[in-house]
């Protein structure tokens, strides 16, 4: 049979897998990098466990972010409705009934973060998926809701004085395991719960997208909605739930983040669905649907972090923290939208002006051309 | 046996806005037969299988499915039931492995089996013959396995009624032969087969049974072997068919001596065409003649700069000029027709007028936009002269109907007055009537002196009008055939014999 | 008639957005009459009415932008505040290192915002239309990046417009004085006339060039505009350009108006209300055929509803929610899902209607019914003709 050798095509790798691989391994020769120029501060291990500590809830709302993405939508709010669920559940811990219910009213503040997430999650999900409204309209509008209403409830910062809630944040340590500083200060690790939190929903949320039946049906959604539709799924039903788990992942990070701080006030998570976004884009999800693996929204957040930990070490204005970060995610961008139009087309294709061009490639177009002429 | 029926509908009826797709159509599939739906573009075909498959929603009628009056709200419902379908565009999703859009929505389980999938479809795909590996993503097959994956989809389901429409559209002939076997064998087992195509050949080579709607309205159910040919187009056109026999096309132009409108040397782009040479003559018509993916439309874009021009050199009347962009191309006399008349033709939201004069005004000039009334007097030129069914120039575009929608991209490509026309496809998706229309003026052009490239799926057209053929395999010219004698076996004789060299 | 059916049709997109701002209207006039008073305070006009175009100037400029951007490249421009705060921070620096300000330091520092401006379209428009990134992440880069550049420009103090104008024009009196309010004694605050200047600039490039050709070509189909001679690259850029101009001319309004320039908090939210300006002016947010009109009403229509509501003592936290709630409403009115319904249930109605009708025969109301006329024009026009 000769056809048999046709059967076996190549076998090459999925776009969301390369996306995911590239994001890894630039974070990995940022974070060697790193060490090698910066040790003092990059040889600790507790740097490493201090950018899972700083960004949980970052971490957090990205997985929802990027399901939502995946899907083919977007969810904007997630910063805003996070801020309102650490508004919220402060103000909850810290009124009277907060008192009354003792260990309860952690709880309480539990379900609250979750019901509130929900709330938002299935208004966007319901008026997106069922009245086919733009999703960046409602949920921006879902962002100036969460914002006013937090607003509404609560201006002044609280702080959390809940007892059961303060236990509740102590960080994990280890006493015989940490690090020794300058000062011979003994210092044993630490792993804030959120991040516990964090790492469990990135394992449960990979399982759910990779796995199940639910998972797969986002991605074919995301791919091509109207397929998705002729090959039996339930396009409307799948585009909700992932706004649904988007909200649901903003409540707990909103909680996360009461967890992680300790307080509440107004500019808490600002501008975080920007971070998050781009945190997504770096992880190797695209915008545009269909493509994207949840490993690597972790990867996302913590490559922002090292880089903005490595503008604190170097002394570098604060200024510069999100001028670099916007930076990274620019070369990140074009990054990706060279690999993409290299796989899609058999050749680099990318119309540059020609005085953009390196003068490597204008050579090489010389050479064909003159090629062509023999 | 033979006469036991699957799906009986009763009256059914739909209409859109401003529009009666289906107006009282009856219909009935047999167990084990094919059974062909005809009619030309907006004749309902579409509308009545997606009314089968719950994707729209019936207004009136009854749909009797295994004698169970059936009312399908969605696509799955449907699927659910049995009934299996393979629409025109592939509607599978690019980002999954080939084996998730074999088995991606259905089944009941919360989670996926990756490795009993694949194995499945692994199974599947082999006995099929389908040249793609289970893991691959799709979007890294070709659009023809794709196709096929569609159809092994639906064949797995196990349906009791399968839908295949156009399913060739995108085939080659050894494809098309494979998916006939496949045909043939569920034919055996019992399934009832629904077969939508253009190809009115196909249909006599398959089908049982032909069911014509024209203009939304069921014209009858024949047995196959009851029906000739012609009477069949006369049944989809609603007229006689005397008018295809009249076209004459013209003896070849030979006269050497005079200045070719167009000649290229070494012609290439980045589409993979190999470096062409090609002339044409003042007031001749040509065509690229190959099977698809023959490198006939690649040419035909190369010749417009529609794909980058990488190398090569072109004369215009003898001049040399330098054409690097379709604007370029539009500037030296040349127009182009392209293929995928929705994809790259139509601007859909824009009226009709100004989908008429975008060519010309784009040659115009940026900052010389026609008045209002001269765009306006220009499209009611042509649609007056292109007899296009539109309701005013105001109607957008996606309005109208594929044939129409083809007329007023020509309208757009005269209104320039080029030299030189090239027509890739102009004749793919619409009907009958249209198609004649279009081979007629096309004669006529060319009597007024205007060059014309006409590509075609359908040889036998390209019989009719043009005088020179060129013939293309593997992204290559591999002859030329000339005179008023040329038949389709030469053309099949020349592209056979292109491949041995 | 016919001119009648092109009436109808191009004010049809405009339903949306004009019955909102006469909603509005209504309840300011319930609220209060002296809503529409309009008085002369130090020789200017004055009133909620001249504030609302006043304040209105920024966004209705934007929003013209954004429309532009929105139908060619089929996203949109999420850092235009972030942009006007950038060009802003560029005339400030030049304005302060002028010394004196004269008119032609004024207008030399707005012609260098407005390069700046297009140094920021450029960037934009060259990732998305050379490097095919969508335009929301395309602009999200500035959006993250550009108030730290703007603190850098400026010097992170938040300056002062103070310096003194030329004293042709007058002594003691800032330049932002002048721009941010009146100048030459011209009764209308300047923010108003300059929007009206870019407006009938806008109106007279689209009425002189094949702009509208050209965008709504390249934003509904792309390749078939390329392959009749359109560069959708070129026009993709071009829109940001033009979009870079609106920020830089939306950033000197809003910088003297503010008569500081605090690149932290300049026009943050602006995209927002900008975006929402050009979807509730018709406009599809997925690129296409597009009105500035409609966007330009949007805009006057958001601008009228925040003040609105602040009128009805809602308390300027809450105004964002409520603002939101708003939208929630408008966007579900508009909805194709809820306008399909609303479309069954009219003609569901209309059935009746006509069924009463026939039943009633035509002596009950033979003079407003006109049975005869919709029965005969009844199978060619199916519906329409009963309004």
């Amino acid at each position: 049979m000769g056809n048999q050798e046709a059967v076996k095509p190549k076998k090459r790798l999925s776009n969301s897998n390369l996306l995911f691989l590239i994001a890894g391994v630039i974070f990995v020769l940022m974070y060697v990098a790193a060490i090698f120029i910066y040790p003092e501060s990059f040889l600790q291990f507790q740097t490493f466990f201090d950018l899972f500590n700083n960004n949980a809830p970052l971490i957090i709302m990205t997985l929802g972010l990027c399901i939502v993405m995946i899907g083919g939508g977007i969810d904007i709010s997630i910063g805003s409705v996070c801020g309102l669920v650490t508004m919220v559940c402060a103000v909850l811990l810290e009124s009277g009934i907060g008192s009354v219910l003792g260990a309860w009213s952690v709880l309480g503040a539990i379900l609250l973060a979750i019901v509130t997430g929900l709330a938002f999650g299935l208004l966007h999900g319901y008026l997106v998926a069922y009245l086919k409204i733009q999703p960046f309209i409602i949920t921006l509008a879902g962002l100036f809701l969460a914002n006013g209403l937090m607003t509404t409830i609560h201006k002044d910062p609280i702080n959390v004085n809940n007892v059961y809630f303060k236990s509740l944040m102590e960080p994990l340590k280890h006493p015989d395991l940490g690090t020794v500083n300058r000062h011979n200060v003994f210092i044993p690790f630490e792993i804030k719960q959120g991040v516990i939190i964090a790492l469990v929903l990135v394992g449960l949320l990979v399982v759910l997208m990779k796995w199940t039946r639910f998972g797969r049906n986002v991605y074919a959604v995301g791919g091509n909605s109207q397929s998705a539709l002729m090959l039996g799924i339930n396009v409307k039903r799948t585009v909700f739930f992932t706004y649904v788990i988007c909200g649901l992942t903003a409540g707990i990070a909103g909680f996360v983040w009461l967890l992680s701080t300790g307080g509440a006030n107004v500019g808490n998570a600002a501008g975080f669905e920007i971070k998050a976004i781009a945190s997504a884009i770096i992880g190797g999800t695209l915008l545009n649907g269909g493509v994207g693996n949840l490993l690597g929204s972790p990867i996302g957040v913590v490559t922002l972090g090292t880089i903005n930990e490595v503008i604190r070490v170097a002394d570098i204005p604060s200024n510069f923290q999100t001028i670099i970060s916007g930076l990274m995610l620019y070369l990140f961008i074009v990054l990706q939208s060279i690999v993409m139009s290299l796989r899609s087309g058999r050749k680099f294709r990318i119309d540059l002006p020609p005085w953009l061009k390196p003068p490597w490639l204008r050579n090489r177009k010389k050479e064909e051309s003159q090629e062509m002429k023999k | 046996m033979q006469s036991e029926k699957i799906i009986e509908m009763e009256g059914i009826c739909k209409s859109f806005p401003g529009v009666k797709a289906l107006s009282n159509v009856d219909f009935a599939l047999r167990k084990g037969e094919i059974h062909a739906l005809m009619g030309e573009n907006g004749a309902g075909k579409s509308t009545l299988i997606k009314v089968i498959t719950g994707v729209y929603e019936k207004d009136a009628g009854r749909i009797v499915i295994d004698e169970k009056p059936i009312h399908f709200k969605s696509p799955q419902e449907a699927q659910n039931s049995g009934i299996g379908t393979v629409y025109q565009e592939i509607t599978l999703c690019p980002n999954l492995t080939v084996a998730e859009n074999m088995f991606i929505g259905r089944g009941r389980n919360a989670f996926v089996q990756w490795k009993e999938m694949n194995a499945k479809a692994a199974k599947l795909l082999s006995s099929l013959g389908i040249p793609a590996s289970p893991t691959q993503e799709l979007s890294s097959c070709s659009l023809a396995v794709q196709q096929m994956i569609a159809i092994a989809r639906a064949v797995d389901m196990d349906c009791k009624v399968l839908i295949l429409d156009e399913p060739t559209s995108s085939l080659d002939e050894d494809e098309v032969k494979k998916l006939f076997e496949l045909m043939r064998e569920l034919k055996a087992r019992g399934v009832g087969i629904i077969f939508i195509t253009h190809f009115i050949d196909q249909v006599y080579e398959i089908s049982d049974r032909i069911t014509v709607l024209r203009n939304g309205e069921l014209i009858g159910e024949y047995a196959v072997s009851e029906l000739p040919q012609i009477e069949l187009i006369a049944k989809m056109m609603g007229k006689t068919l005397d008018d295809v026999t009249k076209i004459r096309k013209h003896e070849p132009v030979t006269s050497k001596a005079s200045i070719p409108v167009f000649e290229s040397k070494a012609l290439s782009s980045a589409a993979g065409v190999r470096p062409f040479n090609f002339t044409i003559q003042k007031g001749e018509v040509n065509g690229f003649a190959g099977l698809l993916g023959s490198g006939r439309s690649e040419s035909a874009r190369a010749i417009f700069a529609a794909d980058k021009v990488t190398g090569g050199e072109v004369k215009i009347k003898g001049k040399r000029v330098k054409i690097k962009t379709p604007l370029h191309a539009m500037k030296q006399g040349i127009g182009y027709l392209p293929e995928d008349r929705k994809g790259d033709g139509i601007i859909d939201e824009l009226s009709v007028r100004d989908n008429i004069i975008l060519a010309l005004q784009v040659m115009k000039g940026f900052f010389k936009p026609f008045s209002r009334k001269q765009a306006e007097c220009f499209s009611d030129e042509f649609i007056k002269s292109l007899k296009i069914k539109t309701p005013s120039v105001n109607t957008p575009i996606s309005s109208l109907s594929g044939g129409n929608q083809q007329k007023v991209i020509l309208a757009r490509w005269l209104l320039t007055n080029p030299g030189y026309l090239i027509l890739d496809e102009p004749t793919r998706g619409i009907d009958v009537g249209t198609k004649v229309e279009i081979q007629k003026l096309v004669i006529k052009l060319a009597e007024g002196g205007m060059s014309l490239t006409f590509i075609s799926s359908e040889i036998d057209e390209m019989l009719r009008t043009c005088s020179r053929l060129i013939v293309m395999k593997d992204r290559e010219i591999v002859g030329e055939l000339a005179g008023m004698n040329v038949t389709e076996h030469d053309v099949m004789h020349a592209i056979a014999q292109g491949g041995e060299r | 008639m016919i001119n009648m059916q092109r009436l109808k049709q191009q004010i049809s997109h405009l339903i949306l957005p004009l019955s909102v701002l006469v909603i509005l209207l209504v309840i300011n006039l319930i609220k209060g009459p002296e809503y529409f008073s309009i008085t002369m305070t130090n020789g200017a006009f004055y009133g909620p009415i001249p504030l609302l175009l006043d304040h209105a100037s920024e966004l209705v400029i934007l929003t013209i932008g954004m429309a532009l951007v929105t139908a060619a490249s089929r996203g949109q421009d999420i850092s235009i505040g972030v942009g006007a705060t950038i060009t802003s921070a560029v005339f400030v620096l030049f304005v302060l290192n002028a010394g004196e300000a004269s008119l032609l330091t004024i207008v030399a520092g707005f012609l260098i915002s407005c390069v700046a401006g297009l140094v920021i379209g450029a960037f934009n428009g060259t990732l998305v239309s050379v490097f095919k990134v969508q335009p929301m992440i395309a602009t999200l880069i500035l959006l993250m990046g550009g108030r730290s550049i703007a603190f850098l420009i400026d010097g992170k103090l938040s300056p002062l417009l103070d310096n003194p104008i030329s004293k042709q024009i007058g002594t003691s009196i800032t330049i932002s004085d002048q721009i941010g309010t009146e100048i030459f004694n011209v009764p209308i605050s300047t923010p108003i006339i300059l929007t009206a200047v870019f407006i009938a600039i806008t109106a007279l490039v689209l009425k002189t060039t094949n702009l509208r050709l050209y965008v709504e070509s390249v934003g509904i189909n792309p390749s078939a505009a390329r392959l009749n001679g359109i560069s959708p690259k070129k026009i993709i850029f071009l829109t940001f350009l033009i979009m870079g101009v609106c920020t830089a001319v939306a950033g000197f309004i809003a910088v003297n108006k503010a008569a500081r320039h605090d690149s932290s908090n300049l026009l943050k939210f602006i995209m927002m209300d900008a975006i929402l300006a050009v979807a509730i002016g018709g406009n599809s947010l997925s690129g296409g055929k597009f009105s500035l009109t409609g966007a330009i009403i949007g805009a006057y229509t958001i601008e009228m509803l925040s003040q609105t509501l602040l009128r009805l003592d809602v308390g300027t936290e809450t105004l964002r929610a409520f603002k939101a709630v708003f939208i929630i409403i408008l966007m579900v009115v508009a909805s194709p899902v809820v306008r399909d319904y609303a479309g069954k249930i009219l003609q569901f109605a209309r059935q009746i209607l006509q069924k009463v009708r026939t039943r009633g025969g035509g002596g009950a109301e033979g003079g407003t019914g006109a049975p005869d006329d919709t029965d005969v024009a009844g199978p060619d026009i199916p519906v329409k003709k009963e309004e």
